[in-house]
């Protein structure tokens, strides 16, 4: 029953707004509320703070501002990476195959699946090692002329895992193969230099790094044609049509400006707890192992399976104790079904219905994780013997 | 309260467990909401009545109205072996089961209770009609709700002191009306279920489907007969076949035919007529005493073998600790075995137990 002071430790499912990325918003609502598209002198305010952010984001991620598009998610980006992508390259050249890893996150993976099967692509899955990873090797071997799109995930949302992004990015570059990476979670924890990826498209969400939720965007190298996932009055160079969500755009960029100016000072604060956790949870509990790369993980992130226990119940009892933290199977309807992630990761069901993620900020305090690691042994085993 | 106790609340999104909700949290209890994941078959895993996505949206509504930590709790694997199975394993001994009673026992007080004990509740608390009161030996005595027409103690019968000491039922002290004047007031939805005789975990297909693919073996045609061995026609298998059941038998004669009994050993459904059908008297097994002992002799009851069915009075004999016997004043027509047969005493629902024969 809830009676503590609740901690967060669910970072990778969302962040609170940074109070700077709130201030920078504000003025946005009210004062210059103007539609960018207008003629008059509201609308080139607005106009003007559109692109003073787009210039802000192409900085931080070291693009052109015209390579920028805004979306109103990072699953929106995603969705208009994949379909745009293939569509045009299907009409452009008559490309057919997609090829994607097994441990991207639903925004890919679905969309995938439905140009599989409403629109005639061909869709192949990407072998991964026991860390969620992809061999670059891999994609090597599996790209074909035919290939539309090649996606994989940065940084892995349900098991923290980093994939070998620059050299994924050359090989397809090499194959003149589309690349797209989905950058969500790992644009709030890694420095970003786009021209080092060699990606073509790269998706990213602001409320991932303390900006707001409700806008996302896309990188799109300049050349790249995409098919618009959204038609109307040409917004955003046609891609994605619809008045621009103006304070939530300026928030993003100020979130974006601080997450890659404070990359290293934020790691700094969650890796040591991270690994504390990641230390002690498999000191003290039995029968746990870690899930994803032990090195090559986001900096805040830490994943397991617990063998024989139920994830939902974990979540349950973790919060009535005063922690909020996730689960890679969980979701609040309560129906256990292992991920797909950790399937193909090669655990079985009696592992991956056990998985729990904690996930910190660079605002969680060293005696929060303390208390977390006091409770957790204690639960874990009561939740084991509720099975 | 200073130290206010827990109380986990099985909720539906209906009105009363919402209600018996909002009750406990007007009573200054710290109150959880809980939902069951319960099975249904493949191909309509989102249909199981209990906790469709609806239900469990509305469910969660009703908790965030009233300012609660609500939670689904998966118990599907134990619900497919514990109540499905029952189910299924009634059919084939030829009996009509009652599943409802073996979740009640099984998954509502057994699965469910432990979890909210786990999760550090006092109590754990339904929407049913029906009250407690404590004896002042300690015991509790399970009444019937406030509400005649809506009483659901039958169907709490089966619970032990163990667990009705940490059950509580707040809205069976009141009226239906009074309820839904407030879940009125208190801006709750009063969307109900609607009352259906279909089982939760059969989607909206019939019975005999789903046991043709679940237990085919119940399907085996036999033949019609009276009493004196004539045979009048062929059965689709006795578990689709009930107790004065009169219209489907598929019969042709002169005067309406009921079924009188099923004989399972022999493959065999006996019909006859309406002045053949009733029996006076009944007996039960796997009974369920509240106050946890059988009383020690003889004693006239308030008998109800359906849930909404007439009280008849009886005779009622023990015999051991979880059987017994009841002699009717007047026959009933429609003893079935493998109902429940549950036991009053005016207000007071003594226990219960599932027809034998």
């Amino acid at each position: 029953m809830s009676i503590s002071p609740k901690i967060y430790l669910d970072y990778a499912a969302t962040t609170p707004v940074d109070p700077r990325v709130l201030d920078s918003m504000l003025p946005y609502f009210q004062e210059m509320y103007g539609n960018p598209s207008s003629v008059h002198t509201f609308g080139q305010q607005a106009e003007a703070a559109l692109e003073e952010s787009r210039e802000s984001m192409a900085r931080s991620l070291n693009c052109r501002p015209d390579e920028i598009i805004f979306t109103g998610c990072g699953t929106e980006s995603d969705n208009l990476a994949l379909r745009g992508a293939t569509l045009a390259e299907k009409q452009r050249r008559g490309a057919r195959h997609i090829l994607i890893s097994p441990v991207e996150h639903h925004a890919v993976s679905h969309t995938a699946q439905q140009l599989a099967e409403y629109y005639g692509f061909e869709l192949e899955m990407l072998p991964v090692d026991g860390n969620g990873q992809v061999n670059p090797a891999d994609v090597q071997r599996r790209i074909r002329p035919s290939t539309a799109l090649v996606s994989v995930i940065f940084g892995n949302n349900e098991i923290g895992t980093v994939n070998s992004i620059p050299e994924i990015g050359l090989i397809c570059r090499e194959r003149e193969v589309l690349f797209h990476t989905d950058a969500v979670q790992a644009a709030a924890h890694l420095r970003m230099d786009i021209q080092a990826l060699h990606v073509d498209l790269f998706a990213i969400g602001a409320h991932k790094f303390y900006g707001p939720k409700g806008v996302g965007a896309l990188f799109i190298r300049k050349g790249v044609r995409l098919v618009p996932a959204q038609t109307g009055g040409g917004h955003e160079s046609g891609l994605r049509a619809g008045t621009q969500n103006v304070p939530y755009i300026v928030g993003m960029a100020k979130a974006l400006e601080l997450a890659q100016l404070e990359t290293q000072a934020r790691s700094s604060k969650t890796q040591p707890l991270r690994d504390r956790i990641i230390g002690t949870v498999l000191e003290e509990i039995p029968n746990a192992r870690l899930t994803g790369h032990s090195d090559r993980r986001l900096s805040n992130h830490a994943s397991f399976v617990l063998q024989g226990v139920n994830g939902n119940t974990l979540l349950m009892m973790l919060d009535s104790a005063g922690f909020a933290c996730s689960s890679g199977s969980a979701c609040k309807t309560g129906n256990p079904e292992p991920s797909e992630v950790l399937t193909a990761m090669g655990l079985t069901r009696d592992w991956a219905l056990g998985s729990l993620r904690v996930t910190l900020g660079h605002q969680t305090q060293p005696g929060e994780v303390d208390q977390f690691l006091q409770v957790l042994p204690r639960i874990v085993d009561r939740v084991r013997q509720l099975s | 309260m200073n130290n206010p106790q827990n109380v986990v609340v099985a909720m539906s999104g209906g009105v009363d467990s919402s209600v018996a909700a909002a009750l406990l949290v007007r009573q200054g209890y710290r109150v959880t909401g809980m939902m069951l994941r319960l099975w249904s078959e493949t191909g309509q895993e989102e249909s199981n009545r209990c906790c469709t996505p609806d239900a469990m949206a509305q469910a969660r509504r009703v908790s965030a109205r009233l300012g609660i930590p609500f939670y689904a709790i998966d118990a599907k694997d134990t619900f497919r072996s514990k109540v499905v199975q029952y189910f299924l394993d009634g059919y084939e001994k030829g009996i009509t089961p009652n599943p409802c009673l073996v979740c009640n026992r099984h998954i509502r007080w057994g699965f469910l209770m432990q979890h909210a004990r786990e999760f550090g509740a006092d109590f754990l608390a339904t929407g049913h009609y029906a009250r407690l009161r404590s004896t002042e030996t300690g015991q509790q005595e399970l009444l019937t709700g406030i509400d005649a027409n809506k009483d659901q103690s039958y169907v709490l019968s089966g619970l032990s002191q163990a667990q009705l000491s940490r059950s509580m039922f707040p809205v069976g002290a009141y009226q239906k009306s009074e309820i839904r004047e407030i879940a009125r007031e208190t801006g709750l939805s009063v969307a109900e279920r609607a009352d259906s005789q279909d089982l939760c975990f059969v989607g909206d297909r019939n019975i005999r489907r789903f046991l043709s693919e679940h237990a085919p073996q119940v399907q085996q045609p036999g033949p019609i007969r009276t009493r004196n061995g004539e045979t009048l026609g062929q059965h689709h298998g006795l578990a689709f076949y009930t107790i004065g059941q009169r219209k489907g038998l598929g019969v042709a004669a002169p005067e309406p035919l009921y079924v009188l009994e099923k004989d399972i050993t022999q493959n065999t459904l006996i019909v006859g007529h309406a002045e053949e059908l009733g029996r006076s008297s009944l007996t039960a097994d796997s009974v369920n005493w509240v106050s946890g002992a059988a009383p020690d002799k003889p004693f006239r009851a308030q008998i109800k073998i359906r849930y909404k069915a007439e009280y008849a009075w009886g005779e009622l004999s023990p015999v051991g600790e979880d059987r017994f016997r009841v002699e009717f004043d007047q026959p009933l027509r429609d003893i079935t075995p493998g109902q429940m047969v549950v036991v009053y005493l005016g207000e007071v629902c003594l226990g219960g137990g599932i027809i034998a024969a």
